[in-house]
């Protein structure tokens, strides 16, 4: 077997492992954009401006910004001010920020495509507004937004790869580990981009699926 | 007879635009009244003011001997007992039928499941859908989804029915059953105002019948007299337009 292409199988499970940190690392994260999401994007939609200038911001902001700078903020920034965040939660921390300002302009339009007299109806029985929310506009809203939510996902899948720079050992870390021991550059990043996508592919299978399952007669 | 609900010089503007200007009414227990006259006129608004969908800008709503104002009462608790049936039904689509049904209840009045589905049972077959009870809105008629709808909002046992345009958005071979649900609710004692353009209804069950334009009532009377004898120029011209058609 040439040496090119023994490197990648012989280090396979190495970057299993690292794969495995990736989805660790993705599926925290993707918890915790969508419960920022979900908050901020209600609150963008808020008549009262309390909530919705500071979601406002946030949104314009985090997404008006490198992913890569709001990591080395989190990890390289905050300790001089006395927050010491190890690199594990420090990298979840810095994703699922920057993902819940995109889930948050995703689930504002998701509300805002369920018509008013859904709200309405929900209100005239008696339901108070978390309840009418709860129950019936963001069910409806989840419904429609899970292909883009799907996308958003996948996106930060691949995003994930940038905690590679604080030293979290995830799928891309573990290709670069291999090829400085071996020089493989070409096989082992192959190797790399072909257990990204075997990731993303199967997560955009899974939304499908979801959507599926969950559609409406 | 007992008053449920009375309404003082109620006003509400959309920016510019005043669209009630100083609404008066009282309504008795078992009434049925009918509000109509032409489109902009501020029907559908006053109706929506009286359980708060709308807020007024001025004026008193007392409902029951209580006063409808958020800063003062749970607005929630008037609403459950005010039902309410709106012209694009508005069931949630993404509940069965009968999840339509017991959804407020069991949330807003703490309803036992079961007690909720029995009750569920008995109001569908009332009006007549007890088969469509595992069915989604989208699989019944529009005029079965209105049948839906009226039978959700019985489902708190409201003491008080307002119907906006129930039969506007349906078509016309459709309207005969929802008119039929509202009649024999009607009969039942129901106290109900309905915002229609359904004369034939209106004849037929009203105990007065109310012509709202421009913000106000203009004339107000039992059936016989309004379509017989109106006595505002705008209301004779009104019907006639409506009627002569």
């Amino acid at each position: 077997m040439p040496y090119w292409l023994e490197v990648p199988i012989k280090s396979f499970p190495y970057l299993l492992k690292g794969a495995v940190a990736t989805l660790e690392v993705t599926s925290l994260s993707v918890l915790l954009g969508l419960l920022i999401g979900t908050f901020v994007g209600m609150g963008r939609l808020s008549r009262n401006p309390i909530f919705s200038r500071p979601a406002t911001v946030y949104v314009e902001f985090i997404r008006g910004t490198p992913l890569l700078v709001q990591i080395y903020i989190i990890y390289f920034g905050l300790p001089s001010l006395g927050l010491n965040l190890p690199k594990f939660p420090a990298g979840i921390i810095a994703l699922g920020i920057n993902s819940g300002a995109y889930v948050a302009e995703i689930v504002r339009a998701g509300i805002q495509s369920i018509s008013h007299g859904q709200y309405e109806a929900a209100r005239s029985l008696g339901l108070t507004h978390w309840q009418a929310m709860r129950y019936i506009i963001l069910p409806q809203a989840f419904r429609n937004i899970l292909p883009a939510l799907g996308n958003e996902f996948i996106a930060l899948t691949k995003d994930s790869s940038l905690v590679s720079v604080i030293a979290i050992t995830e799928l891309l870390r573990a290709g670069q580990i291999v090829i400085s021991r071996t020089f493989q550059s070409f096989s082992v990043y192959f190797a790399v981009a072909l257990l990204y996508f075997v990731m993303t592919f199967t997560m955009s299978r899974m939304v499908r699926w979801v959507e599926k399952r969950l559609a409406i007669p | 007879m007992s008053e449920i609900l009375r309404v003082e010089n109620l006003w509400k503007s959309f920016g510019k635009l005043t669209v009630l200007k100083g609404v008066n009414l009282t309504l008795n227990r078992g009434e049925v009244l009918v509000i109509v006259g032409p489109s902009g006129g501020g029907k559908s608004t006053f109706l929506r003011c009286i359980n708060h969908l709308e807020k007024p800008d001025r004026g008193r709503i007392i409902f029951d001997g209580q006063e409808v104002d958020e800063s003062k009462i749970n607005i929630n608790q008037i609403r459950s007992k005010i039902g309410m049936v709106f012209q694009q039904f508005n069931l949630f689509p993404h509940l069965k039928v009968v999840e339509n049904l017991t959804l407020a209840p069991i949330k807003v009045k703490g309803l036992e499941e079961s007690e909720a589905m029995k009750k569920a049972r008995k109001l569908l077959e009332k009006v007549g859908l007890i088969d469509k009870i595992d069915s989604y809105p989208s699989q019944l008629s529009g005029g079965q989804q209105q049948r839906v709808a009226i039978a959700r909002a019985l489902m708190m046992d409201p003491d008080l029915m307002l119907f906006d345009e129930p039969t506007s958005a349906l078509d016309p071979e459709l309207v005969g059953e929802v008119l039929d649900t509202m009649k024999s609710l009607a009969r039942d004692g129901m106290t109900m105002i309905v915002v229609t353009h359904e004369m034939g209804f209106a004849k037929e069950v009203a105990d007065r019948i109310a012509f709202m334009e421009d913000g106000n009532f203009v004339e107000e009377g039992p059936p016989e007299e309004f379509f017989k004898n109106p006595k505002n120029p705008r209301t004779r011209e009104f019907l006639s337009r409506i009627l002569n058609v």
